[in-house]
């Protein structure tokens, strides 16, 4: 197998001008969607071979539509595809698969009772006849996966393995199956910082042999890191296409969101915390137990408190009791022992309606599964929580015409995309989402945002967006209560940061006099907060 | 060559053409198979026509058989809409009709606006209390609801024949010497039948009216209400509803009392309208309850929709019990509304993507090189 397979006609493909030779391009794309949504205006971008091409954007850039077209999922309504410079006409993803594109989501298609070796091949097998010849696959598996340094057990059953080692087995999957343009959609969200090392000398391999990987992200880091060229999309536009050798961030991040972005970061200055008498509690963990979903115990005897005004952050590496924590707090979870005050008043374990009551605001981690109710209305998802009392309403009947007159003024004022009040948030991408939550978290005048996750999977604009927006809830009296394992993200927000590792807070410090190795060692719980601030408890 | 692919976008007027379409290829697949059974279809279909709207009697007797439907239909779509399964629905019309035909029996003397309300109230409520035990053993106990409440049909069918059988009840007639070698309810007294609306030579049950005014209610109860809300919300997103702050266990057993009510309902217009006798037998054979489910989901689910698919099914079921005889199969009826099933629910799966005839696409060359080759080779 050689350079043969490309065709001498291809040169009239636009891309004729470079040197080396196209991959895929997309020329002068357009989809629209119901509703007069346009997720790709005339978009066009082209990766060539031995080359990691970024798709940089903000989230509704039109990379997921991209992406979805490059892979035979939507047909686009203008434009077209090329693969090695002819264009082609892809029906299917079974179609762009024998093309050679294949795209590994975020969300994997594994089948978790399955070993790796029959993930790789279901439904692609080359041996005729049922069952396969699983020695020969698993070798063949086994010598991909050495050649591009994956670690993977071919033998492994999908359920043992972690996030980041099934990423692996869908890469390679792609691979057994002939990729030669693999598309990489936002990879790094679920990995560690080791694992993600461990992809990008994956993905350099892949290259280096010839390979095309086209890598959807909106961290600028790695962006940098490990493309050779990135195009920038914007609210449906390919904006343009720069070598990464000739740019920076600051350069790349305003090209993505329109405008100069502050990379500063600067602690929240504290002194109203210092120069003001203590303001009152809002919410108080007494020696808080609760279990997690595997009956084990996943918070452990959490003492904690958070005054009016306050943002206190939660630090701590993914699955070390966080989550629990927050639902917990939210009512959503019973706890076992301990108790719960907000502002003074003790709540039942798990009856996150009442919880509601105490005019507590919580933005879930999973916001898609839980922070909406996907195939319902803009303004629908708004009344979520205040149907009961607040809503526009006469007897039993609310007043939805009314209500989509409040919806509008929230998109108004939360900055909501969206062609209008009646568009369904299944619909819309993930930081209108966000912001959907957002508008009918905070809108309500809380006293206590528990705020979980809240920035993950948005991207630079709406991040930088979620922070003014708990920012101001906290200058408005509301205690603050925010989980990240963003350790920037809480650095820059909190007042004070409590470390939980193993479900118990390690230390508690004040987030001035923190230091990202004095955190870093209680998030790997070596370290604690004793000689900074350990009576900041209180 | 013909490729199905899978579309994520579905356009609009596909919603109204889908079933539509549907039908028509059930009418010809149905026809192809008069064809082999020695029919002439025209004809056939020409018959069926007749016999469900346009002969003496017809229409009449084509709304005999789609009220019960209509109930059982709309109870299926209400608890399905929300992820509720009740299957429990022949149950559930057993016990509306035990109930109403013991209350119409026992308050015989009262006057009749007063005695019909009763008995509708009677099936209602006993419909409910049918379908409360497996709502609260899902709700509180999480146990399957569709086993439990399908079990509970055996039970509601065998309690119902204990009556009038194998026990000396209150249902049963023990006046004649006959009616004590051969079982048989006793019969309402006049003034229990409810009085269907008369044009000319056609009668509008009673029981389908309520029905229709039913279906109304329940749209505007699912659109405009609080209680709506919750069981969309519900229906959509189970933990975002838990996350809303919603008492998500005492929707899914206000549902299932919902549709065990409606289903009992039904039972109670079985009595009232039509049987005036509780007769086990016939309402078992009638199997309303799961031909309920076919007309929920050939109508999506939706009420209104249920009103319209529960008459032609009804026509369907009439002119079938008309018809039979020699020149006319037994079997074939249930085979058309099999066939009619299949492809609605067929279009509505294939709705969801594209078919494209045509010729194979050309394979798009794949570039790679010896050194990298990303391919295992073949």
């Amino acid at each position: 197998m050689n350079i043969r397979d490309v065709d001498p006609g291809a040169a009239s493909a636009p891309a004729a001008t470079a040197g080396p030779s196209p991959a895929v391009a997309a020329v002068g794309v357009t989809k629209r969607f119901a509703g007069g949504v346009v997720a790709n205006d005339r978009v066009s971008f082209e990766a060539r071979r031995g080359e990691v091409h970024a798709l940089l954007g903000e989230n509704g850039a039109g990379k997921t539509t991209l992406c979805n077209i490059l892979t035979g999922l939507y047909r686009p309504d203008e434009g077209e595809i090329q693969i090695g410079g002819k264009p082609v006409r892809l029906h299917s993803p079974r179609e762009a698969q024998v093309a050679g594109i294949f795209m590994v989501h975020q969300h994997l298609s594994l089948v978790e009772s399955l070993t790796v070796a029959e993930n790789v091949v279901l439904g692609w097998s080359r041996h005729r006849g049922f069952g396969f010849a699983a020695r020969q696959v698993e070798a063949e598996i086994a010598e991909i996966a050495s050649r591009f340094h994956m670690d993977v057990d071919p033998r492994a059953k999908i359920w043992q393995l972690s996030l980041g080692e099934r990423q692996r087995v869908d890469i390679l999957k792609a691979l057994y199956r002939g990729a030669s343009i693999l598309i990489l959609d936002e990879p790094t969200t679920v990995l560690t910082p080791a694992e993600t090392e461990q992809l990008f000398s994956s993905v350099r391999e892949l290259v280096a042999g010839g390979g095309t990987v086209v890598f959807i992200s909106h961290k600028l880091p790695e962006v940098l890191a490990i493309a050779q060229r990135v195009t920038i999309l914007r609210k449906g536009h390919s904006i343009t296409t720069v070598d990464v050798a000739a740019t920076d961030a600051r350069q790349l991040a305003r090209l993505m969101v329109g405008h100069e972005m502050s990379f500063e970061v600067t602690p929240r200055a504290t002194e109203a915390a210092s120069e003001a008498a203590a303001p009152p509690a809002v919410l108080e963990l007494d020696h808080v137990t609760a279990h997690g979903n595997f009956g084990t115990e996943a918070v452990k005897d959490v003492v904690l408190t958070v005054h009016a005004g306050e943002i206190v952050g939660i630090a701590g590496v993914a699955g070390n009791g966080q989550r629990e924590l927050a639902e917990v707090v939210a009512g959503l979870r019973p706890f076992s022992h301990g108790s719960i005050r907000y502002a003074g008043e003790r709540v039942a374990p798990g009856d996150p309606r009442a919880v509601i009551d105490r005019r507590v605001a919580y933005i879930p981690e999973d916001r898609m599964g839980t922070g909406v109710s996907p195939d319902l209305s803009v303004s629908e998802n708004l009344l979520l929580k205040s149907y009961r009392r607040g809503a526009p309403h006469t007897g039993p009947i609310l007043l939805m015409r009314q209500a989509n007159a409040q919806a509008v003024q929230l998109m108004e004022r939360f900055d909501i995309r969206a062609p209008g009040p009646q568009t369904l948030v299944r619909q819309l991408s993930g930081g209108n989402v966000q912001k959907v939550v957002l508008a009918r978290e905070l809108s309500s005048q809380p006293g206590v945002v528990v705020a979980a996750s809240p920035t993950r999977g948005l991207d630079v604009g709406a991040t930088e967006y979620v922070h003014r927006v708990l920012v101001d809830a906290a200058a408005r009296g509301a205690g603050v209560l925010l989980i990240s394992e963003d350790l920037d993200e809480i650095i820059e927000l909190a007042d004070r940061i409590a470390v939980l590792y193993e479900g118990r807070v390690v230390g508690v410090v004040e987030a001035s006099h923190a230091t990202y190795e004095q955190l870093g060692l209680m998030m790997a719980g070596a370290g604690t907060a004793a000689g900074t601030a350990a009576g900041a408890a209180t | 060559m013909i490729a199905i692919e899978r579309s994520l976008d579905t356009p609009r007027w596909q919603r109204i053409a889908l079933p539509v379409v549907s039908l028509v290829i059930a009418a010809i697949i149905a026809g192809i198979v008069l064809v082999l059974s020695g029919h002439n279809p025209i004809s056939t279909y020409q018959q069926i026509y007749a016999a469900s709207f346009t002969s003496p009697g017809a229409l009449t007797s084509t709304f005999v058989y789609a009220t019960p439907l209509l109930f059982t239909g709309l109870a299926v779509a209400i608890a399905f809409r929300m992820r509720v399964w009740n299957i429990g629905g022949e149950g559930q019309l057993y016990a509306g009709a035990v109930a109403a035909s013991g209350v119409g029996l026992a308050l015989g003397s009262w006057p009749q606006p007063l005695l019909i309300v009763m008995m509708m109230l009677g099936g209602v409520a006993a419909g409910a209390l049918w379908a409360l035990i497996p709502g609260l053993l899902r709700a509180y106990l999480r146990t399957n609801e569709i086993l439990t409440s399908l079990m509970l049909n055996y039970v509601a069918g065998f309690g119902m024949y204990f009556l009038i059988y194998d026990s000396d009840s209150f249902w049963r007639d023990l006046t004649t010497a006959t009616a004590r070698v051969f079982p048989t309810g006793k019969t309402l007294l006049p003034a229990a039948t409810w009085p269907g609306f008369v044009f000319g030579s056609f009668t509008l049950p009673f029981g389908f009216v309520a029905g229709v005014v039913l279906a109304l209610f329940l749209l505007a109860l699912f659109r405009l209400t609080r209680f709506g809300f919750e069981m969309r919300v519900m229906g959509d997103s189970p933990s975002a509803a838990n996350y809303a702050g919603m008492r998500t266990r005492r929707t899914i057993v206000a549902v299932m009392a919902l549709s065990g009510a409606l289903a009992g309902f039904g039972g109670a217009s079985q009595i009232g309208d039509f049987g005036h006798v509780l007769d086990p037998r016939g309402l078992e054979q009638a199997q309303y309850g799961y031909t309920g489910i076919v007309v929920a989901a050939l109508a999506l689910y939706n009420p209104l929709a249920v009103v319209i698919v529960a008459i032609l099914i009804g026509a369907l079921t009439n002119a079938g019990f008309a018809l039979e005889g020699p020149s006319f199969p037994a079997g074939l009826v249930g085979t058309m509304e099999g066939i009619i099933l299949f492809s609605v629910l067929g279009g509505e799966f294939l709705g969801r993507y594209r078919i494209r005839i045509g010729r194979t696409p050309q394979r798009a060359p794949i570039v790679g090189d010896d050194s990298g080759s990303l391919t295992v080779d073949s």
